[in-house]
């Protein structure tokens, strides 16, 4: 019973001052908005488009030299090649294409901006204070309530489906590059402050390569996440994998939700082994080297 | 007179924790290092220390483990500011320098060995060691150029393109010291830059470095914990005990006249037989016989003649004059004071 609770402030006048002042921006700035993220929202169909026009084997080949190059074993490279194979043979290749070309443009532009936010976190420690919290509670927050303010501003389709994921994935690159910038060896640092290295030197010669197995796990979370938002971000637009599957509800066939379930989960494991064994290379000699 | 001075260091004291000023004032009270860690979870690092150093000298720190050699030798470029003094370099205040200033300070003239090595564990030797060259702007390829220079000095010619985690202990020791003479800094800073060196090479290294110091005159500041290195390399010796300064001096003022029991504990196993020269014993008198010592020759060249007969022995100064003599009376009795 929340009968006689006490009654701080008004929240229904508060909500409704809040819903009006969001209408209110919509209604202003909506239209710039969507001119800012026109040459995103062009940047995405166009890896789409490039996508579904190369022949299946020549992105399967690309994928394959990718993880032989993130990786240096043919084990690996093999598993990738056959991943890729299975996805076409499951039937989801074109929807695919549309998930990695939102998948691959939203981890861009969440490292893109996620880099940054936590280079400066990891530089003060006021920052973090203020910023740690903010990314939890970014991470508890149901992924629902993100879509809402975008659907808002921009009306369904790609750029919402596209921010919402930003939004929800970008916590873990922020988290480790903070973290991996924290744990580089106060005493390194201090060497290179001993010859007059400037703070930005510091940070581009020493910090930074010295944080990034970090940074890299960071960014595989980041990617891994995205990824579990597609299905969501298909309810508003993004189309792809997720798509099938929210038509797999409405129409209650089992087939296609489990194939294009079965895709994203193909698409998990390709991109996170290339992106693993990448990481394990790079500490490997950076143990080697320390 | 502040002109002859390299760096001065007035009225350090440095203490580490959260208010540092307030248990600065307890220490001024009269509060130790023990009592303050217990009382206030404060750590006294330095008390109220003050040395000058000479330009073109090699200065060196002494203490044990924990005494503060390493957070003294921090202030000297300002990685570790004091809670309250001063330290002058060349008649400057390292502490009224801007951020600008302070990097071209650290570029240009001071340099520093790291105790721990401090390399950069994703770069090769040669990167490393050109790494203060390029921070101040140098052209890659003279960077290279002066970077092997210094590689061969330290005697790691062929592992320009070796990483770190390569090398053993020693040979990443050379490498911290070539990074750090490659600048051409006027002052050097040495934190146990030999500790981790096997006998033969530790000894080469120290030949080059008085090898260095005779034809560049850098001043040196040089901390160890071995007693016949620092009364090898050092023309000044201080020795510091929980971050306090218990005696500064030559090798031989030290041996010959400990401040303190604390003192004459620490220098009680040195072979003094080697470490005091001649002219430090050398006393008032009239030689006789034919042998005469130089003063810088350690009493030890004098055993031989002592054996054999009684007379007094000639010692000359620098200029050849007769500055005294030894009789085997004053070296037993200055030998025996242990
Ligand atoms: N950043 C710091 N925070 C707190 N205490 C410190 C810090 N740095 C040094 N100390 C303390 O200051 C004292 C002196 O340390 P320092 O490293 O100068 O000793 P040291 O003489 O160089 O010893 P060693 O011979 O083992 O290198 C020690 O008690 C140490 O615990
Ligand atoms: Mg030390």
């Amino acid at each position: 019973m929340a009968d006689g609770f006490p009654e701080l402030f008004d929240i229904r006048s508060f909500g409704r001052a809040m819903d009006q002042g969001f209408n209110q921006i919509v209604a202003n700035y909506g239209e710039t908005l969507e001119a800012i993220f026109l040459p995103v929202l062009k940047a995405l169909v166009m890896m789409e488009k490039v996508l579904l026009w190369l022949p299946w084997w020549g992105v399967l080949l690309a994928l394959a030299a990718l993880a032989y190059a993130a990786s240096r074993r043919w084990t690996v490279t093999v598993a990738v090649a056959v991943m890729t194979f299975c996805i076409g043979v499951i039937g989801v290749w074109e929807q695919a294409m549309a998930t990695i070309a939102l998948m691959v443009i939203s981890t861009l532009l969440a490292v893109l901006v996620g880099l940054p936010i936590g280079i400066a976190m990891s530089r003060g420690k006021r920052m973090q204070a203020v910023t740690l919290p903010i990314l939890d509670i970014m991470q508890t927050m149901p992924i629902f309530v993100y879509l809402i303010p975008f659907v808002m501003l921009f009306g369904p389709g790609k750029i919402p489906a596209l921010l919402a994921t930003i939004v929800f994935a970008i916590p873990p690159v922020i988290r480790l590059t903070n973290l991996g910038i924290r744990q580089v060896d106060a005493e390194t640092v201090e060497a290179v402050r001993a010859f007059g290295a400037s703070p930005l030197q510091i940070l581009f010669s020493v910090q930074i390569p010295l944080a990034m197995p970090a940074i890299l796990a960071g960014i595989n979370q980041t990617t891994m996440m995205a990824l579990s938002m597609v299905v969501i971000a298909s309810m508003i637009g993004a189309g792809g994998l997720g798509y099938q599957v929210l038509q797999g509800i409405q129409r209650l066939e089992i087939s296609s939700g489990l194939m294009a379930g079965l895709g994203i989960v193909l698409l998990a494991i390709i991109f996170d082994r290339i992106a693993q064994s990448y990481g394990q290379r790079m500490q490997k000699s950076l143990k080697l080297e320390s | 007179m502040t002109q002859t001075y390299k760096i001065r260091v007035e009225n350090v004291s440095k203490i580490f924790g959260r208010d540092p000023k307030a248990a600065l004032a307890q220490v001024q009270a009269g509060m130790g290092k023990d009592e303050l860690l217990r009382q206030s979870d404060h750590v006294l690092g330095l008390h109220d220390i003050n040395l000058n150093i000479r330009a073109g000298e090699t200065f060196v720190i002494m203490g044990l483990s924990g005494s503060g050699k390493s957070t003294l030798i921090r202030h000297f470029n300002r990685l570790i500011e004091p809670t309250s003094g001063r330290i002058l370099v060349d008649g400057v205040d390292v502490l009224t320098l801007n951020d600008h200033d302070l990097r071209a300070f650290r570029r240009k003239k001071i340099s520093m060995v790291f105790q721990k090595f401090a390399l950069l564990p994703h770069k090769t030797v040669m990167e490393n060691v050109i790494y203060g060259l390029l921070v101040d702007g140098m052209a890659p390829a003279l960077a290279r150029e002066k970077g092997a220079d210094q590689i061969r000095l330290v005697g790691l010619a062929g592992f320009e393109n070796h990483f770190p985690g390569q090398l053993s202990g020693g040979m990443q020791q050379r490498v911290g010291l070539a990074r750090a003479l490659a600048t051409d800094a006027e002052i050097l800073l040495m934190d146990e830059a030999f500790s981790a060196l096997d006998p033969l090479i530790r000894h080469d290294m120290q030949m080059q470095l008085r090898d260095i110091q005779a034809r560049l005159h850098k001043t040196i500041v040089f901390i160890t914990h071995d007693l016949d290195e620092a009364l090898l390399l050092g023309d000044h010796i201080a020795i510091l005990k929980d971050g306090v300064l218990r005696q500064v001096g030559t090798g031989p003022e030290i041996l010959m006249a400990p401040a303190d029991d604390y003192v004459a504990r620490f220098v009680r196993d040195v072979n003094r037989a080697r470490s005091v020269t001649c002219g430090a014993l050398a006393v008032a008198g009239q030689p006789q016989g034919d042998l005469v010592l130089d003063a810088s020759q350690p009493v030890e060249a004098a055993f031989s003649a002592l054996a054999a007969s009684d007379l007094p022995i000639g010692v000359r100064d620098g200029n050849g004059q007769i500055a005294g003599v030894l009789t085997r009376a004053t070296v037993f009795q200055a030998l025996a004071r242990a």
